[in-house]
């Protein structure tokens, strides 16, 4: 009589043997291996990967394979494998400046020193379902299209000027500069978040939110909650070298590059009592080759420095704790979907407070309605 | 009523079920003791010495992210993880059963993750992990019980603000908790929160018990037990020591009061205890059963051992 919430245990267990039939799906078809998904998967790697905070492309693709490619799922394997990593150094500040670039645009500039170069993009395609790829025939990938002169390739050394900086030779643009004395950031995977954020600590949170909500909250920016007038500055996809410089040593050893995506986002700022209008600025920065999630991050960054300009915070988007509090996959996938355990116990209290008003209400509904309101 | 004649070992590891899990799970040998590093168990312990020496101060934590996922007791299971031993011996219970899938999940997680000896029996666990309710057997000195909590911040629904429920607590300045309780007078006749109903701790902090039944709250005032919270989420832990003052808040024209059932288990017959309304038709049939299995269990196991004596060879 009373079995329904018996025998979790083999429930669980036979549940394991569903979830695996489901992944793998018709066996009939070829298993998916992570190389596979590591190569011809690279944009949701390259979202695992950031929002998950592992550079490591051969375990974002596992996550991935062992999540049947739900995304979110991925990126909390992920971060569950994450916490378990002991931290063996800092590096240096990578310089993107000295990018390897995939891809450089800039909307507030024609031409500038270093070029537009448009790379691999979706944005120019026309989005007709490309039905020849459902033949799958192993043809050979397209040859690679030869960078343009001007952008050499051969090593890390050099040098493409920041749109930013390229404005900030007029005085144009604020300058950001490190705090004063250049402290150490707080790491918001070992310190609980605290109220206000400082900068620092609100890039990293922005860096591992999820790109979904980030991308409505920078839309909300554009649509009247929060006055901003951006422009892409540049956005630029490449490879940089990644930096230690070990106590014993003295000097920084390249420890390998990472590929990333960079978005600096110029907004109008119409000056205040100390400052003379200029342009401010918003920042992303992604893992791989996340261009939505970059550039939502710099509009939702630019959004949260409202206090720090001097600007009323009235929307959503400037507001530090309804956007940092809700940024994170993991926090936001998990406290709505613990709705699904059982909550017997607070449902039988609710049950009884609403027999209890319903016995004491006068019998009229819409009186009750407007009491409870 | 004697515990002791009880050996309860619900999931014996040697079940071909088990045994699949572990295979399942090849990774269990990889971890430290409690799956976290002894670093992070000290990091959460200073801040358990410091929820004990304040209590029912909120404690930010340096939370992480665990295999399981947050909102289904990250906090509890960083907290047990964090104080527990191999001589610990480990009860867990959601909604008051150790059966629910919940509570087998974070059960077996530590007995892979520590091979402690696990139990249902209230009484025999030095560490109760528990979700929405406080055993019906009372507690006993150097127990600890261990609460998973959704939402630490008691104000939370009235300011979403934490700097500014942090001042508030801060300046012990609460009359926005009051007003919402008077509210519910206003409007209901009577207080009309039945679950995670507001505390005050020593006098001082007033604090959000978990989502446990107001049935529960009175359990909480001065129990033998050390009481630890953890809301791995929101990065949060609080602490009630043994024999703290914990007061239901309340008014004097219309002070605390628990729930009552008119019915009794239909298991155990048990009238003292928090009762779950099973449906057992689709014509309105419903009968109450203990929300605690063990107590309800233990009940019925002395009333068969009086019903029907050993009979004689």
């Amino acid at each position: 009589m009373y079995v329904a919430v018996k025998g979790g245990e083999a429930a669980i267990v036979n549940s394991y043997d569903l979830l695996a039939q489901q992944r793998r799906g018709d066996v009939a078809t070829p298993e998916l291996s992570v190389t596979q998904i590591q190569q011809q998967l690279k944009l949701a790697v390259d979202r695992v990967m950031t929002e998950g905070s592992v550079y490591d492309p051969e375990l974002a693709a596992l996550a991935i394979k062992q999540s049947s490619g739900d995304l979110v799922e991925a990126i909390f394997l992920l971060r569950a494998y994450r916490a378990t990593l002991p931290r063996l150094g800092t590096t240096r500040p990578i310089a993107t400046e000295r990018m390897a670039l995939d891809r450089r645009i800039s909307a507030t500039f024609k031409d500038l020193p270093g070029g537009q170069v448009l790379g691999p993009t979706y944005d120019y395609t026309q989005r007709l379902l490309d039905f020849s790829l459902l033949a799958n025939d192993a043809s050979v990938a397209p040859e690679r299209a030869p960078l343009p002169a001007n952008i050499d390739q051969s090593d890390n050394t050099t040098f493409t000027p920041r749109v930013v900086d390229l404005l900030n030779r007029e005085g144009l643009i604020e300058v950001q500069t490190p705090p004063a004395g250049d402290p150490a950031p707080t790491d918001i995977t070992r310190e609980p978040l605290r109220f206000p954020a400082d900068r620092a600590t609100r890039l990293q949170n922005l860096a591992r939110g999820d790109e979904g909500f980030l991308l409505a909250m920078a839309y909300s920016t554009q649509r009247g909650y929060s006055h901003s007038h951006p422009f892409v500055g540049e956005i630029r996809f490449g490879s940089v070298e990644v930096e230690i410089e070990p106590e014993e040593l003295g000097f920084p050893i390249s420890i390998g590059d990472i590929e990333i995506t960079e978005c600096e986002m110029v907004n109008q700022f119409a000056g205040s009592k100390t400052e003379p209008p200029q342009f401010t600025r918003g920042y992303g920065l992604a893992f791989g080759h996340s261009e939505r999630k970059a550039m939502a991050m710099s509009l939702v960054d630019r959004a949260l420095r409202a206090e720090e300009l001097g600007e009323a915070i009235e929307a959503p988007a400037q507001m530090q704790e309804f956007v940092l509090s809700h940024s994170d996959s993991l926090e936001a996938s998990g406290f709505v979907q613990h709705l699904k355990l059982p909550h017997y116990v607070d449902f039988q209290s609710e049950l009884e407070l609403v027999r209890k008003m319903r016995s004491s209400a006068p019998t009229n509904h819409t009186d009750g309605l407007d009491t409870a309101g | 009523m004697s515990q002791q004649t009880i050996e309860v070992h619900p999931m014996p590891l040697t079940t071909p079920q088990e045994s699949r899990v572990a295979e399942m799970s090849a990774l269990d040998g990889e971890f430290n003791f409690a799956y976290l590093d002894e670093r992070t168990k000290r990091m959460i312990r200073r801040a358990l010495l410091k929820a004990v020496a304040i209590p029912g101060y909120q404690v930010p934590f340096g939370s992480r992210e665990m295999p399981l996922p947050y909102g289904w007791g990250t906090g509890g299971i960083q907290v047990t993880a964090s104080v527990i031993g191999p001589n610990d011996v480990l009860k867990v219970i959601d909604q008051g059963s150790d059966d629910t899938v919940n509570a087998v999940n974070i059960r077996r997680f530590f007995e892979r993750t520590t091979a402690v000896r696990t139990t249902t029996a209230t009484l025999e666990a030095t560490l109760i992990q528990t979700r929405h309710r406080i055993p019906e057997t009372p507690l006993q000195e150097g127990q600890v019980l261990i609460y998973q909590v959704p939402v630490p911040e008691p104000m939370q629904r009235l300011e979403p603000r934490e700097a500014e429920t942090r001042m508030l607590h801060g300046l012990a300045e609460y009359g926005l908790m009051h007003v919402k309780l008077y509210e519910d007078i206003a409007r209901y006749g009577h207080i009309a929160t039945t679950y995670d109903y507001p505390v005050l701790v020593n006098d001082r902090y007033i604090m959000s018990p978990s989502p446990i039944p107001k049935f529960d709250n009175p359990k909480m005032h001065m129990n033998p037990a050390l009481q630890l919270f953890g809301a791995g989420r929101e990065k949060r832990i609080y602490a009630v020591p043994p024999y703290t003052k914990v007061e239901s808040l309340g008014f004097e024209d219309h002070p605390f009061e628990v729930q009552r059932w008119d019915a009794a288990c239909a298991l155990c017959g048990a009238e003292d205890s928090f009762l779950d309304e099973i449906v057992t038709d689709d014509a309105g049939g419903r009968m109450h059963v203990c929300s605690d299995s063990h107590y309800c269990e233990t009940r019925q196991q002395a009333q068969a051992a009086i019903s029907s004596p050993v009979e004689a060879p």
